[in-house]
């Protein structure tokens, strides 16, 4: 297996974009990506594109062959792949064009991420994010996707006295982080009261503890590792990635507060990448709904298990800490275009690597970490990036 | 949700009916056709096995913002029920307010209507639980 390299990234502005459409948005990305890694596409060998429900959302299946079409590459006949794991649709074809390039069998990939759910109302997007469940036995009976994030935080809350003030702190940080993102869906920053007297989705959810759902795409150029100089001065090595699933119902899992597919899929990245936990100096993680955050940070081993909340309220994820979790804002306040998130994350890291992130720029940042997950937890991807000079 | 694939589960969400791994004695709820202990020596031998219908609550939520077609319902209590046979199993408690509901709390299994299909449509039931006495 040979070492891979990001050497381009784009990413269009996530949030409400009724002007756009799927197809402009792809390709939007995919372009600035292009642009970034200063390659002629005609360089490329294949794309993956993560998406998870353009079938629901868009009513358009077969879209990995629609960007490769409206790209201006439908004559070259590119190989192309979608990609779907739920939420972790877009880590998880972050994955396979890793793959792809470490084998041999390309040498210049992209891989993009892109999603469009506000074509249809709340209700129905909603009804997409529960799809990702186990539908027959959780979502047929009333859960809702926020409702099994809210029995999580239950459990947390009753087993290690996580409180609802150390959730609302996981949405002010990762709000006062977007709103130096010009990216982000939601720039705006929130007090803890704002959080706590927002109105209650499934309790102790509320609405402000909730990620929205958005439209965006991002976009990553990977190619061999050896000829990653030649198009840039700061390339970003893929150190390690893991992949792990567990049980697609919540309530068949061996513990409710941890996500042993993080736990599982960040010990084949740090092992690989051989970085121990407390050498990560920013991670990319999934905070869906704050609670999720919270988990999270245990489950990667950045914070002992239990203790997740009270690092947080501290400040232990926030800047200055000794991890800075969520920089770009996160899903919460960049916002969360299911199958464009696990790219979106790669995207700020990289940006983080090379020093590139203006207001948000974490000094010194030198080994960062993204972590995309599936449903509940069903399916996790965690990412190490490396600056090597 | 179509006819066929609601009908199809009517034992299990009627009844209670999970399977029994004749192999490691496991019970699975809902039904499995293979044992994720034994594997390939359970294939065969994962035979029905009816559930009481009593266990404990072991994790909560009070849901304002509905799912589809039980916005009529909000708010509506939905927990997570260690069912004391082994299985988990996620499903509504109804009967009581959510003041009564505690991590721990003892329930049995009611037969209930959980949904339709529109006006004219097929009528959906199945297990909800309630406290017990």
């Amino acid at each position: 297996m040979r070492d891979v390299a990001i050497i381009g990234i784009g990413m269009t502005k996530f949030g409400e974009l009724w002007e756009k459409s799927f197809r402009e948005l792809g390709i939007e990305a995919g372009l600035k990506a292009i642009a970034d890694a200063k390659i002629s596409g005609d360089l490329l060998d294949a794309l993956y594109v993560g998406n998870m429900s353009a079938g629901k959302l868009i009513e358009q299946e077969h879209v990995a062959s629609l960007i490769v079409d409206y790209s201006g590459y439908a004559s070259r006949h590119l190989p192309a792949v979608r990609v779907e794991a739920a939420s972790a649709s877009g880590g998880v074809a972050f994955y396979e064009a890793y793959l792809a390039v470490a084998s041999g069998l390309y040498d210049f990939v992209m891989v993009g991420g892109a999603e469009k759910m506000t074509d249809v109302g709340d209700a129905e997007s909603n009804r997409e994010l529960c799809a990702t469940a186990d539908n027959e036995w959780e979502s047929i009976f009333g859960a809702t996707y926020a409702s099994l994030f809210a029995m999580m935080a239950r459990r947390h809350m009753y087993e290690y006295g996580t409180t609802e003030e150390q959730m609302a702190q996981v949405a002010v940080k990762n709000h006062r982080f977007g709103s130096k993102n010009p990216l982000a869906h939601f720039r705006n920053t929130l007090t803890l009261d704002q959080v706590l007297n927002s109105s209650p989705v499934a309790t102790p959810i509320k609405t402000l503890d909730c990620a929205p759902v958005s439209d965006g795409a991002a976009a990553l150029v990977l190619c061999p590792w050896d000829h990653a100089r030649k198009f840039t001065d700061t390339p970003v090595k893929i150190a390690g990635i893991g992949l792990a699933t567990d049980t697609i119902a919540l309530h068949s899992r061996r513990d409710m507060c941890t996500m042993d597919a993080v736990v599982r899929a960040s010990s084949r990245a740090y092992h690989m990448a051989g970085v121990a936990p407390k050498q990560v100096n920013i991670a990319e993680i999934h905070d869906c709904y704050t609670i999720a955050e919270i988990i999270e940070i245990e489950d990667l081993r950045l914070v002992k298990k239990g203790e997740g909340g009270k690092a947080t309220a501290e400040g232990v994820t926030d800047m200055g800490g000794r991890v800075v979790v969520n920089p770009s804002g996160g899903l919460k306040a960049r916002g969360q275009p299911a199958g464009a998130v696990g790219i979106a994350q790669v995207v700020e890291i990289v940006e983080q690597l090379r020093g590139e992130a203006k207001e948000r720029q974490v000094q010194g940042a030198e080994v960062g970490l993204t972590l995309n997950i599936g449903g509940t937890g069903a399916t996790a991807f965690v990412s190490i990036l490396k600056r090597e000079n | 949700m179509q006819i066929p694939r609601f009908w199809r589960q009517i034992p299990s969400r009627y009844n209670l009916i999970g399977v029994q791994c004749e192999n490691c004695k496991r019970i699975y709820f809902p039904p499995r056709t293979v044992c994720p202990e034994c594997h390939r020596l359970s294939v065969g031998k994962m035979l029905p096995y009816k559930l009481s219908g009593m266990g404990v609550v072991h994790a909560f939520t009070q849901i304002y913002e509905p799912a589809d077609g039980f916005e009529n319902q909000v708010p509506y209590i939905m927990a997570i029920i260690q069912l004391d046979e082994g299985p988990r199993i996620t499903a509504q408690i109804v009967d009581c307010g959510i003041e009564d509901v505690k991590i721990g709390s003892r329930v049995e299994m009611v037969f209930r209507r959980l949904g339709e299909d529109g006006k004219a449509g097929i009528i959906y039931y199945g297990y909800k639980f309630r406290l017990c006495k």
